[in-house]
């Protein structure tokens, strides 16, 4: 060991420098350059859906509103749901609805322990933009059927 | 650090949030579920049959319930979008002062949305 000495000084200081030299290694951490995988825009769109919904919540307290006052403004907006500025916007707020919700239940089931791996998050994100897709096209076939 | 991004969050705590986002949830996923099916088996809904259904004391608990868990979710999810996005890093100094209107202006909206459905299901 003690034949050793200056061997062991020489080896500890080449890991100091190696270290020292790790830490001044650039990192990049500006989101806006790195490519984002799967599960980003999963998040992102439960993020987008939730501000959207937000301002939805007047439209649907408005249904709600004048379709319990009278007998009248319950047929009005019957008959404004056959229109198709008032179908586009139920149809964009049920949408908004659906993908929230099948993004929320993900969270759920993630919480029970599953799917919690990189590939089970990454399988959950694409199983949830299915699921989200189909309930989007029959929220539209439910408005315009 | 802690005292300025928590004095505006719903319960003060993450944990509060984590949990009250979700049981907030069900309660709406509930109330989504059980109106998408009435809807889908009623095709030819009339007025006297919706006022009926909507004026029976466990529609009104399932509305005010419903409502209010949106106001909490909503206070939630806005307060870590806005924590996220408007900040001082990202858009310079103004960012506070913005995302504090930005917040008071979102619990504004909520408390109107809590009162107008209050007087909406209650008023019936």
């Amino acid at each position: 060991m003690v034949a050793d000495f200056p061997a062991f000084i020489s080896a500890l200081l080449a890991d100091i420098r190696c270290y020292i030299v790790n830490k001044k290694r650039p990192v990049n951490l500006d989101i806006g350059t790195i490519q984002l995988p799967i599960t980003s825009y999963v998040s992102i769109l439960h993020r987008v859906s939730g501000v959207v919904l937000f301002a939805a919540i007047a439209v649907f307290l408005w249904v709600l509103d004048a379709s319990l006052t009278s007998e009248e403004s319950f047929n009005a907006v019957k008959e404004c749901i056959g229109g198709t500025l008032c179908q586009i916007i139920i149809w964009a707020s049920l949408a908004a609805l659906a993908y929230h919700m099948v993004a929320g239940v993900r969270h759920l089931i993630m919480d029970l322990g599953i799917g919690e791996t990189l590939e089970g998050g990454q399988l959950g994100a694409k199983i949830a933009l299915i699921v989200a897709a189909v309930l989007i096209v029959l929220a539209g076939v439910w408005v315009w059927a | 650090m802690g005292m300025i991004t928590n004095v505006t969050s719903f319960g003060r705590s993450g944990l509060s949030d984590w949990l009250l986002q979700r049981t907030t949830a069900i309660v709406m996923a509930a109330y989504v579920v059980f109106v998408t099916f009435y809807l889908l088996t009623n095709p030819d809904l009339q007025y006297d049959q919706w006022l009926a259904l909507n004026s029976h004391i466990c529609m009104k608990v399932l509305n005010v319930l419903t409502v209010l868990s949106i106001a909490i979710h909503a206070w939630i999810g806005l307060w870590a979008v806005l924590t996220d996005y408007v900040t001082v890093r990202l858009l310079g100094p103004k960012a506070t002062p913005l995302r504090i209107i930005f917040q008071l202006g979102m619990i504004l909206v909520t408390l109107v949305y809590v009162i107008w459905a209050l007087d909406i299901v209650w008023g019936i």
